[in-house]
């Protein structure tokens, strides 16, 4: 364990050998196959594959969203197989940030409230200077008093990108973030992800079937049937697209 | 798939389950009281069936006023002996209501309602059974049947205090004990003291030698109907002959009106209840119709006709309130036997008849369940009907419907309740005015219910800012304004119980603070001799106890008064005797319009100048006045007195007193002299009435609390009857919060996942309710006490000229509203807390 400590400082979350079990008899699924991940601060992750072959799952268990069947998942020094729901609740609220789909935000509050809305749930006052640095970085300012219903697709994904960042969590994780969104605004999303990574050391994980949209990363894991089949670092669009070709044709061959 | 659709079939379960108890809440009380009044009905009508099986033909004396009748003389029964198909010797009895014997607590034993016959012991037949001891042989002994043994714990031995109508408290010795066929301890829950013949007549008719009824059997083969012809023509008009059957059918239909009460009552629930219910069940559907929104748009888009939509929504209304109204309707039943077995235990000794479920009990649960559902629904249906096709494309499709329209029609309904109303109160409709009063508030309900959505933004975020401390608290804040229209409609139903239990309460604590305000100002007597009245006979005491109070040391004056009710000049009046009306006219400052109040001679009255008025007297004019017995006296009308807020009506010369139906005194009232210790002369008068356990003495204020006391115990069982509104209203508030919970899954799991505590998330929805019901109680406050208010304006000219409101009340019953809250949203919380992350965040 002692050889461990000096790495932990270094890893932002880790999975260890994680298993992920929906149902049973039948219906049973199975999602995640012994998957070991570990990821490093101030990286920017990648997750690729196939529809169905268990990115969302290992985000949600990274997350502490989703308990594990098997295996150990670590945001942090903290291991949160075995936290109760307060204790899950509690991580995700100050060491996690989530970026989903779409529907991020409460219809009834402001950007500004959505965006302040974990540290107000934890009673925590925001960090000015760095509330300011996240606002300036998603280009929000003048955009901050309106409702979600008033605001535009990407805007609304950065309003949650702003959300996910504010609190500084361990790990911010991203499902698709740009999955409804057009290139333009995807791109800055991308962008921004980038620069909060690049320029204030954040730690981001995000799942994405565009391969441009995962040449922003420092490295791509690649998902097939529940196991990490491919991983890369430093890469390019074409790289990726390659991989994915060969993944698809070892995966589909079913 | 197949798990969200469940789940949704699930959760619609609930809200049907929910909607539909406000309808079974309601049929239930309808089909209740319809089994209910039956099943009392057929049990009193074998009881007098019973009670005069063996009694061919009565003879009474002629009706002297209103259920008065006068005495039959022994001779009579002579008379009818000597009419053909007579069978043997007619039986005159002594059967009078008014034997009040005085238990081991000192206090007259009560029945509830039934009559306390003093009877004279006529042997051991008909349907008298002894079954211990034997009957009354000399002048201090009596019998009692079981029935009143065993309520007053009476053994055969005692010495049995008795008050009756013509004497006070005597002392009898008990030495019989008799029961009725079948083992029965009485017919109905009636008491009866048998006496010796002559006393029973000296004690009850007042008169030796005389009977209240003469029984006769007709000979075999005689028709009742023909000896009851042959009977009336031998004896003439100054007698009545009736039939056993006549008479049990007279009997019948006097309980039968007096039950039409209890039915009124339980309808009266059945009304609120269904009434409160029909804004749940308008909330339910507009609900499940906004939900459903893009579903009916994309049913219209595919061709479907708006009447089709309608259908669509209307067939779920029916289902709701054919299966509420049975479900309803079987409660009722079960509801109906309980009452009724409650009664009969009540009333000690009914022999209930079996329950039957008569047609108009289920006629009336499924009309009235069924139409209030669909009549809920039509609103929502047609709402329904009118969503563009275009709905289905758009992602937002109820955008926030201008309140415009809304509140305009709030504000007309409102003016036409509140016009109702004041025509009601203040107009002089006569007879219509209950209905136009009900009318209003009905109408004025429905307009604040319009209105409420255009304060419910305003308002709910004033309340809400208490709240709004926490993170949940301000969630929940913005939530519950949310939707204004779904929040003033269940604000609105909780607003109507409270409405009327707030007017109610303004009503009461205003005639206590009149009342007090004019004893205070008005009257001058210090003490007040009286009872409670619970039976027919007022109570009444010993007259001795006027002139030895008037002898205590520090009294000034006594005025007793003996209460009848006579008809002067063929009316119905109340009529009173006053021992000294010199003395009440100093107390209660009367003075003399016409003539004088001095000490009345013989045959003397003085009446108010309302009365005096209306009947076009004057001081020295002459009445004809009939009493309770006797023959009609000329009274000469000596003074006409000015209008009094306290005191108004006739009072006579005590020289009329015997022919009073209760020739004893019902009320005093004493005055002091000057520092003369109150406490002190109040514990003599009391030591007076140590053998008059009727009546106590009360100072005035006390006594003005006693009065008011009844007032409170009608409103304590009208607060029982509204818990049940608010019952219903409560049920809406989960109602609409489990709605509101299902509606914002995707919201609270967005909110769990990043961070708020399972006990945020239920803090969050029960400041929702919590403000959803606060604000209901507020209007419903404001409302009531406008109400109330108007009521009490409209009863100045009764003397009530004091307005309170009863704040102690009124605070409780916000605090109240909020404990509601807080009970209404622990289902619906804990379905919050429950919500999975993941599967709110995934779902459709
Ligand atoms: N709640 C659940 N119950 C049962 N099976 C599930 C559940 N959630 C996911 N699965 C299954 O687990 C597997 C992995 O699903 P997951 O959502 O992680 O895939 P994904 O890689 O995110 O796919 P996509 O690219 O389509 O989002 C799939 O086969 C899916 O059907
Ligand atoms: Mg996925």
């Amino acid at each position: 364990m002692t050889a461990t400590t000096a790495t932990t400082t270094r890893v932002a979350a880790r999975a260890s050998e994680v298993w992920k079990v929906y149902g049973s008899g039948e219906a049973r699924v199975t999602a995640l196959r012994g998957v070991s991940l570990e990821l490093l601060r101030g990286q920017y992750t990648a997750v690729m594959g196939p529809s169905g072959s268990g990115k969302s799952t290992l985000m949600h268990c990274m997350a502490g969203l989703d308990a594990v069947t098997r295996g150990d998942v670590y945001i942090g020094q903290t291991r949160l197989t075995g936290l109760s729901d307060a204790g899950l609740t509690r991580l995700r609220r100050d060491q996690v940030g989530f970026v989903f789909q779409q529907f991020n935000l409460l219809p009834t509050l402001s950007a500004k409230e959505n965006i302040l809305l974990p540290l107000a749930i934890a009673g925590r006052k925001p960090d000015k200077p760095w509330y300011d640095t996240v606002i300036d970085t998603v280009g929000l300012r003048d955009r901050l008093s309106h409702r979600p219903s008033e605001l535009s697709g990407g805007q609304q994904q950065r309003v949650a990108c702003a959300r996910a960042l504010v609190s500084r969590p361990e790990v911010v994780f991203a499902d698709e973030p740009t999955g409804n969104l057009d290139s333009r605004s995807g791109a800055d999303i991308l962008g921004f992800l980038r620069r909060s990574v690049t320029d204030f050391g954040q730690t981001v994980v995000m799942v994405t079937h565009d391969a441009n949209a995962a040449s922003y990363a420092d490295r791509v894991i690649f998902l097939g049937d529940g196991r990490i089949v491919h991983e890369m670092a430093g890469p390019t669009p074409d790289a990726i697209l390659d991989t994915l070709k060969k993944i698809d044709l070892s995966v589909g061959g079913e | 798939m197949l798990r969200a659709t469940l789940k949704s079939l699930l959760s619609r379960k609930l809200r049907l389950v929910l909607s539909g108890m406000a309808v079974v809440l309601g049929a239930m009380f309808v089909s209740g009281a319809f089994v209910l009044t039956d099943t009392i009905g057929r049990s009193f009508d074998s009881l007098f069936s019973n009670a005069y099986a063996n009694v061919d033909v009565q003879v009474t004396g002629h009706e002297v006023t209103e259920g008065q009748q006068a005495t039959v003389p022994a001779s009579v029964a002579d008379q009818i002996t000597a009419v053909p198909g007579v069978a043997g010797q007619p039986t005159p009895q002594v059967l009078v209501d008014g034997a009040r014997v005085i238990g081991h607590d000192g206090k007259a034993v009560t029945t509830f309602g039934a009559p306390r016959y003093g009877r004279d012991w006529a042997g051991e037949k008909d349907q008298v059974q002894l079954r211990e001891g034997h009957g009354p042989q000399a002048d201090n002994e009596i019998a009692v049947n079981a029935g009143l043994a065993k309520t007053a714990n009476l053994h055969v031995g005692d010495q049995v205090p008795v008050l009756t109508v013509f004497e006070p408290k005597k002392t009898y010795k008990l030495v019989g004990i008799f029961g009725r066929p079948g083992g029965r301890d009485s017919l109905g829950g009636e008491t009866e003291v048998d006496f010796t013949t002559p006393v029973a007549q000296r004690v009850m008719l007042g008169q030796t030698g005389v009977y209240s009824d003469i029984n006769v059997k007709a000979a075999a083969g005689v028709p009742d109907d023909a000896l009851r012809a042959r009977i009336a023509t031998a004896l003439g008009s100054s007698y009545q002959v009736k039939t056993g059957k006549q008479l049990a059918d007279e009997n019948k239909s006097s309980i039968q009106s007096g039950l039409s009460f209890f039915n009124d009552i339980l309808l009266g629930f059945a009304a609120v209840a269904l009434f409160v219910g029909t804004f749940l069940i308008l909330n339910t559907f507009s609900i499940i119709v906004a939900q459903r929104t893009r579903e009916l748009a994309m049913m219209r888009s595919l061709g479907s006709s708006r009447r089709q939509v309608i259908g669509s929504v209307m067939i779920e209304a029916l289902l709701i309130g054919v299966v509420a109204s049975l479900v309803g309707l079987g409660l009722g039943i079960g509801v109906g036997a309980v009452l009724a077995a409650l009664f009969g235990g009540f009333v000690g000794g009914l022999q209930l008849a079996g329950i039957a479920v008569p047609l108009s009990a289920v006629i009336g649960a499924l009309a009235v369940g069924i139409g209030i559902t669909m009549l809920a629904a039509l609103m929502p249906a047609i709402r329904a009907s009118r969503i563009p096709p275009v709905a289905a494309l758009q992602e937002v499709a109820t955008a926030d419907r201008p309140l415009t329209r809304v509140t305009v029609s709030g504000a007309v309904t409102t003016a036409i309740g509140v016009g109702l109303l004041g025509w009601g109160l203040f107009g002089r409709a006569g007879s219509g005015t209950l209905w136009l009063v009900l009318a209003g508030v009905l109408v004025s309900f429905i307009g604040v219910a319009l209105l409420t959505p255009l304060v419910a933004r305003p308002v709910v975020a004033l309340i809400g800012s208490l709240f709004a401390w926490s993170v949940p608290g301000k969630l929940g804040r913005i939530n519950s304004g949310r939707n204004p229209r779904r929040t003033a409609i269940t604000a609105a139903a909780l607003m109507v119980g409270l409405a009327l239990i707030t007017g109610f309460n303004v009503v009461v604590s205003s005639v206590s603070a009149s009342l007090h305000h004019l004893g205070d100002t008005q009257v001058k007597a210090d003490l007040i001799i009286s009872g409670q009245q619970s039976a027919e006979l007022p109570p009444t005491f010993d007259p001795a106890v006027l002139e030895k109070s008037k002898q205590l040391p520090g009294v000034r004056e006594v005025a007793g008064g003996y209460l009848d009710i006579g008809k002067v000049n063929g009316k119905a009046e109340g009529i009173a005797a006053v021992s000294d009306l010199p003395a009440l006219a100093d107390m209660f400052p009367l003075t003399a319009k016409e003539g004088t109040l001095a000490a009345l001679g013989d045959n003397q009255a003085v009446l108010d100048e309302d009365e005096a008025k209306t009947l076009g007297l004057h001081a020295g004019s002459t009445v004809t006045i009939q009493l309770s017995r006797g023959q009609p006296h000329t009274v000469k009308v000596v003074g006409i007195y000015a209008k009094n807020d306290v005191f108004n009506g006739w009072m006579v010369a005590t020289n009329l007193i015997p022919d009073f139906r209760v020739p004893q005194p019902a009320q005093a009232f004493i005055r002091l002299q000057n520092q003369s210790d109150l406490a002190a002369v109040k514990a003599s008068v009391a030591r007076l009435l140590a053998d008059s356990p009727e009546v106590n003495v009360t100072d005035r204020s006390g006594f003005i609390d006693q009065q008011v006391s009844q007032l409170n115990s009608v409103l304590t069982f009208i607060q029982i009857l509204l818990a049940l509104a608010i019952l219903i209203a409560i049920l809406g508030i989960v109602n609409t919060l489990a709605l509101s919970v299902l509606e914002r899954t995707r919201e609270l799991g967005l909110l769990r996942a990043i961070g708020l505590r399972r006990a945020q998330a239920m803090r969050m929805v029960t400041v929702e309710a919590v403000v959803i019901s606060i604000f209901g109680a507020l209007l419903g406050l404001i409302v009531g006490s406008g109400l109330g208010v108007a009521v009490v304006r409209a009863l100045r000219d009764q003397g009530f000229t004091n307005v309170a409101l009863p704040w102690n009340q009124m605070v409780v019953y916000l605090v109240l509203a909020g404990v509601v809250g807080v009970v209404a949203a622990i289902l619906p919380s804990v379905r919050a807390a429950r919500i999975n992350v993941l599967e709110a965040i995934a779902y459709e």
